[in-house]
């Protein structure tokens, strides 16, 4: 006889999404059907960028090819369509993550410029003595754009430490709240641990403090689902590059009040409504904060990344994602010698680790020997590296279309390295 | 297509698992220091010069196979080396890696001639010449750390 529990085990198999087609999906990403040194393409270096589906690449083929036109100008045919699709593009963002208004969607060039944005414009207000509260985990890109800050205003950075595991310490971050915190940032999901941060935890304690929160969605916007408003993170910052989407283009979430607020970022073209010589005034939201000629194209893009990854869906990848950690890292685990770096209880996509015998420059190259593409080095991370004690790390970091036998080669091919430098 | 065996040969393994005139320099007179944040390559290379003559070298620091081999041969090879022949060598060593020479390596290169796959690895040029830079930093007493990676 069934017990309750089984029946909601049913139910929640029912109502969960069902499995990736993963090799399927690989068909649609033309990158992948090449080799590299004789051996098919493993590509596993999803964390600094992903691969794209071809609808990606033919959407911006055919924005050239079709509607290129510069925006928010011309009452011609062109420009009007060129208009539409940029901003049918910030309606599919604002679904993707759930803002509450189209305005709160600002384009940028990528999760460095969203956050550079923020420090540079909501950072203005910051006074001598102020303290902005980071986390020892943080990227290079949300660590000097403070430091700037920081310089300009005399504010203060501080750092909220990790544990060995690479897991924030919350009670050192709560200590470290105080009076004269004006800003916390942290990452979602850390590049170089694959460490998935309490950031609804870390939102709830700031803002019984009256503290805003931006967080550092680059890597997680991929493999989580994000709600802003769920989270009620006050800037969420990512880019399109990670998010099987084009270079050179990205998203700044900030709450309508926030930006409202905020002095421009850059001045020129769009985002005014009159200039004089004598007083210019400013253009509403999001346009205040998108000087000149965007990155039409790459909006665009954009716009068909999110819609291919919302017709794959989140949750299915995310899953996928999450079988592929875990089957990695019972190989990491099962390979004398190796020290994974990062072993959170919550992880995502990323496998981070070092050889006792075998320097991650070397296994690098060894790895793409075997047509294995990792990402060697310090991740953008130093601080990060420092904690550990390691140069640099080796990180292989899964995307949708990674597959089990992908990490089968992965490991025969450090396996291969280690035996080259027994 | 390359072959990785002849990037790793080994004698390069030998010097990276023993490095030679590894560790600080009783005694020097100029040290500079090399690093190359991206891979995580850092040394410290210290020399004694007398009379323009190079009369000990050594170093010390942490980096990948190609790197700590090369720093490590580049010592024993500019051991008595006046600064003008130290000068030539690393002419003739960066032409080596870097491709630029032809295929035939110079017969005055020595042991140094096993740092020839490099070449075919484009990524690992920096590794192989990292030490050399620092040196000629060093004899030229440049107090900036040197670095051949070009972006940071």
């Amino acid at each position: 006889m069934k017990t309750a529990a089984d029946e909601l085990a049913a139910l929640r198999h029912v109502a969960s999404a069902p499995p990736l087609d993963v090799a399927r999906l690989r068909r649609d990403f033309p990158i992948l059907r090449q080799s590299v040194h004789g051996k098919p393409l493993v590509y596993l270096d999803n964390a600094a960028t992903s691969q794209k589906p071809q609808c990606v690449i033919d959407c911006e083929a055919r924005y050239y090819a079709e509607l290129n036109a510069n925006i928010h100008r011309g009452v011609h045919t062109l420009s009007q369509r060129a208009t539409e699709g940029y901003e049918a593009a910030r309606d599919a963002v604002r679904r993707f993550i759930n803002a509450a208004r189209r305005e709160e969607i600002v384009f940028v060039r990528g999760t460095t410029e969203a956050i550079n944005l923020v420090a540079a414009s909501y950072g203005q207000r910051f006074q001598a003595g102020d303290e902005i509260l980071v986390t020892e985990m943080e990227h290079h890109s949300n660590i000097v754009p403070w430091q700037l800050a920081c310089e300009h205003t005399g504010a203060l950075l501080q750092v909220a430490p990790i544990d060995d595991a690479g897991e924030l310490m919350l009670e050192e971050f709560e200590r470290l709240l105080g009076p004269r915190t004006k800003l916390v940032a942290l990452t979602h999901l850390s590049n170089a641990l694959g460490t998935i941060n309490p950031v609804q935890r870390v939102i709830e304690l700031a803002h019984a403090r009256g503290i805003p929160v931006l967080v550092d969605g680059a890597q997680a916007v991929a493999h989580l689902e994000v709600d802003v408003q769920a989270l009620d993170c006050d800037f969420y910052a990512f880019s399109g590059h990670k998010l099987y989407g084009p270079t050179g283009v990205g998203v700044l979430y900030g709450k309508q009040a926030l930006l409202e607020a905020m002095p421009p970022y850059q001045g020129g073209g769009d985002m005014i409504r009159q200039v004089t010589f004598r007083k210019t005034t400013y253009n509403d939201l999001p346009y205040k904060f998108e000087a000149g000629t965007p990155n039409v194209a790459g909006v665009v893009a954009l716009g068909a990344a999110i819609e291919y990854v919302s017709g794959v869906g989140l949750e299915a990848i995310a899953a996928h994602e999450r079988e592929l950690l875990t089957y990695a890292t019972a190989q990491a685990c099962a390979t004398p010698g190796l020290r994974l770096i990062g072993t959170a209880k919550h992880k995502a996509s990323i496998l981070s680790f070092v050889l006792d015998s075998v320097h991650p420059h070397d296994v690098g190259t060894i790895l793409d020997y075997e047509g294995v593409a990792v990402r060697t080095g310090h991740h953008c991370a130093m601080p990060v590296m420092e904690r550990y004690g390691v140069p640099a790390t080796v990180r292989a970091s899964f995307a949708a279309y990674n597959t089990h036998e992908e990490v089968d080669t992965l490991f025969g091919a450090v396996r291969k390295a280690l035996e080259v430098f027994r | 297509m390359p072959d990785l065996r002849e990037l790793y040969q080994e004698v390069i393994f030998d010097h990276n698992r023993k490095p030679r005139n590894f560790g600080r320099l009783a005694g020097a007179n100029r040290s500079a220091e090399g690093v190359n944040p991206l891979c995580g390559d850092k040394l410290t290379l210290y020399l004694k010069m007398a009379d323009g003559v190079i009369e000990d070298v050594s170093f010390e620091g942490t980096g990948c196979a190609i790197s700590t081999a090369s720093a490590s041969l580049m010592t024993e090879s500019l051991k008595g080396k006046t600064e003008a022949q130290a000068q030539a060598l690393f002419e003739e060593f960066h032409a080596l890696v870097t491709g630029s020479d032809g295929t035939q390596a110079a017969a005055s290169l020595g042991k140094l001639d096993v740092l020839c796959g490099v070449r075919d690895f484009p990524g690992r040029v920096k590794c192989a010449t990292l030490a050399w830079h620092t040196f000629q930093a060093a004899l030229h007493d440049e107090t900036r750390p040197v670095t051949t990676e070009s972006s940071p």
